[in-house]
């Protein structure tokens, strides 16, 4: 009997959006048709050849797709042991892995019949992403950020409003990604007749999590594809920063059933995962619980009560962690571990040195990892790490790290 | 028979609609709101909605954002919350209170014993606005099987193909929110309610209150008259954050009462 067990990690989610006790859809009665309906709608576009032939064209054209798959040679070398690829997506149009999945939303939403686009943004590249399809398109675009992400992320903010959209600044809660989400789940509430919530990440109620991880697992099977046509096989390890958890989600699952490729996601770990929560690490200091739509591992008190993390990088604060990744962690799939702000900032400085590429500190901390394990491993180890997104947002941030005063520099 | 079973016979026999008054646990700290609180019953109050502070409220507007904001900060939890409503549940042992909050401190603290210590403290119904029909298994089935009324919200978005579902496993009334947004937020409209509430209760037994969008007596009256009863929250939510005195709140809390009851 058990030599009939299909045994694969890539059936979930469940037709209740679970994938084993994480996802579900734990939304106000307000947003349940509509959830259901882009439920229908999504199952309906994602057998319609005709969704994935404009999804295709503009992945091509718009977006610069497919992102090269690179062999980092010279942090290869300084490293001293495996053999260290990046996976370009940061060559995206607009910087950042976070378009591959708002294209796809935004065409659904047109398919939907909806004049009006909500998204929630932390470091600003969700929100830049889906400003930019929404010009493209010429639909109506509101930008939920937090106010303290606001001023962290200034250059992020002003290509919003150049792109058209409206940003609004929210200073409920600590102002950070987790009360943005709160306020365009309000905006949504209250306009759901014409509005479609754009989500940035793989969480939410179902079918968020899903879709958007088919949206980014565009990356995972370019970097299949590319892999075999430099290497002639699998990577043996693949790595990916984790905040919500849609550019790590898009590269792990083409490889969930493909055993041999080691699987890690890193998390933000702040000023070190400790008890006093310094961090965005949900899954090494986090436990189980509900909030914004979904089941998974989070942040929060004895009494449940959500807590603020802290990490350098504005895309990693998030208290959260999408429900895929919960589930993966429970069962032993993937690998979770997390990387120091001051780790972060030594891999940022690493990278710019070695390769001539300015990371954004989100895969830095996927490249504080890879700095930690690559010297240990042969050199035959082949090690494929998403280079999700581009710096320039993060040198403001960054400067300021290292003690650099850049007010001179400004045009004045 | 709940205690919210027996109220609303009682109002039925008496031919009077019901006023049902929400309130945050613990705002602006717990000696206040429990004074509050009690006063409620004795202000025309027939039901008390108390608020289970949780820092994401996703479906409030600022005013009940603030008041969970107060309420935690002077150190509101779940356990103090069911304290305060047995602490009313000594000299009140009529008036149904309903809890009404977000699902995360629930879970955190297991449904079993949740739903154990809830019915201990003398709560007789459950309002958790995340949790919809497609998880009724979460709490829903359980709170019923504790003896706990499950009451289900409604929205102008819960279609004719779908109100069977929401009603299916709601009991003690149905909460029937009359704009789509979140509290404090819009006014709510007679004319436009009426036809949703006949809607509603062409499919159900149980009462429907109607809430959202109510905030002066007036208002109270004119949708208390073309339903089982009205709610107000965040208009007397609002008196507590700006620093009004008990009796001041509980005089704001007789005359929408009134409206209510004069319909």
């Amino acid at each position: 009997m058990a030599d009939d067990l299909i045994n694969s990690f890539m059936n979930g989610p469940d037709e209740m959006g679970r994938f084993g006790i994480f996802g579900g859809r734990f939304v106000s009665e307000t947003l349940m048709p509509l959830i259901l309906r882009l439920e229908d709608e999504y199952q309906r576009a994602k057998t319609d050849p005709a969704f994935w032939d404009e999804m295709n064209h503009l992945w091509t054209h718009y977006v610069g797709r497919p992102s090269p798959l690179y062999f980092a040679e010279r942090l290869t070398q300084h490293l001293g042991g495996a053999k260290i690829y990046l996976k370009r997506d940061e060559l995206n149009h607009t910087g950042a892995h976070k378009i591959n999945n708002v294209l796809g939303q935004i065409i659904l939403a047109r398919r939907m019949g909806k004049t009006r686009i909500i998204a929630e943004t932390g470091a600003g590249q969700h929100g830049v992403a889906t400003a930019t399809v929404c010009a493209k398109f010429g639909l109506k675009c509101v930008v939920y950020m937090g106010a303290h992400d606001v001023r962290r992320q200034a250059p992020n903010v002003f290509r919003m409003r150049l792109l058209g959209a409206e940003v609004i600044a929210v200073t409920s809660g600590r102002g950070t990604l987790k009360d943005a989400m709160n306020d365009a789940l309000r905006d949504w509430v209250t306009n759901v007749h014409d509005t479609f919530y754009c989500i940035g990440t793989v969480a939410g109620p179902h079918p968020y999590p899903a879709m958007v991880r088919d949206f980014q697992s565009i990356i995972g099977r370019e970097a299949k594809e590319q892999m075999q046509e430099a290497e002639g096989r699998l990577p043996d390890t693949i790595i990916a920063a984790i905040g919500g958890g849609s550019n790590a989600m898009g590269l792990f699952h083409p490889f969930l059933d493909d055993e041999s490729v080691r699987i890690i996601g890193v998390e933000a770990g702040g000023r070190g995962v400790n008890e006093k929560m310094e961090h965005c690490a949900s899954l090494t200091g986090g436990r189980p619980g509900v909030l914004h739509g979904n089941r998974t591992y989070l942040l929060q008190d004895d009494d449940g009560q959500i807590l603020e993390g802290h990490s350098i990088s504005a895309g990693l604060d998030y208290p959260g962690i999408g429900p895929e990744h919960s589930w993966l962690h429970e069962v032993g799939r993937a690998e979770y571990v997390s990387i120091t702000d001051t780790e972060a900032l030594e891999a940022f400085q690493l990278c710019c040195a070695t390769e001539g590429i300015i990371p954004a500190l989100e895969p830095s901390h996927a490249l504080g990892h890879v700095m930690k394990i690559a010297g240990d491993l042969p050199a035959d180890h082949l090690i494929c790490m998403n280079m999700c997104g581009r710096g320039d947002k993060d040198i403001f941030t960054v400067a300021k790290h290292l003690g650099f005063d850049m007010s001179d520099t400004e045009g004045r | 028979m709940t205690r919210i079973d027996r109220k609303f016979a009682e109002l039925d026999a008496a031919g009077r609609k019901a006023f049902v008054a929400y309130v945050m646990a613990g705002d602006p700290d717990y000696d206040r709101s429990l004074q509050i609180v009690r006063g409620l019953p004795g202000a025309g109050v027939d039901i008390i909605e108390l608020g289970l502070p949780f820092t994401d409220p996703m479906a409030d507007g600022p005013t009940i954002q603030l008041a969970g904001q107060r309420a935690l900060k002077a150190g509101q939890t779940l356990q103090r919350t069911l304290d305060l409503a047995a602490e009313f549940r000594k000299r009140d042992d009529t008036t149904p209170i309903v809890l009404m909050g977000y699902y995360n401190p629930i879970y955190n603290r297991g449904v079993d014993r949740f739903l154990a210590d809830a019915r201990d403290a003398g709560i007789d119904g459950l309002i958790v606005v995340d949790l919809p029909p497609e998880e009724d298994d979460e709490l829903c089935i359980p709170a019923q099987a504790a003896g706990l009324n499950f009451i289900r919200l409604a929205t102008p978005t819960t279609d004719d193909r779908r109100l069977p579902r929401v009603l299916q496993n709601t009991s003690g009334f149905v909460y029937y929110v009359s704009i789509t947004g979140i509290t404090g937020a819009g006014e709510a409209n007679a004319a436009a309610v009426a036809p949703e509430v006949a809607r509603i209760k062409a499919r159900t037994d149980l009462p429907v209150i109607v809430g959202f969008g109510i905030n002066t007596p007036d208002k109270s009256r004119a949708i208390a008259a073309i339903a089982d009863g009205a709610v107000v929250g965040s208009a007397i939510v609002s008196r507590i954050g700006a620093g009004a005195s008990t009796a001041e709140v509980l005089e704001f809390v007789r005359g929408l009462a009134e409206g209510a009851h004069s319909a």
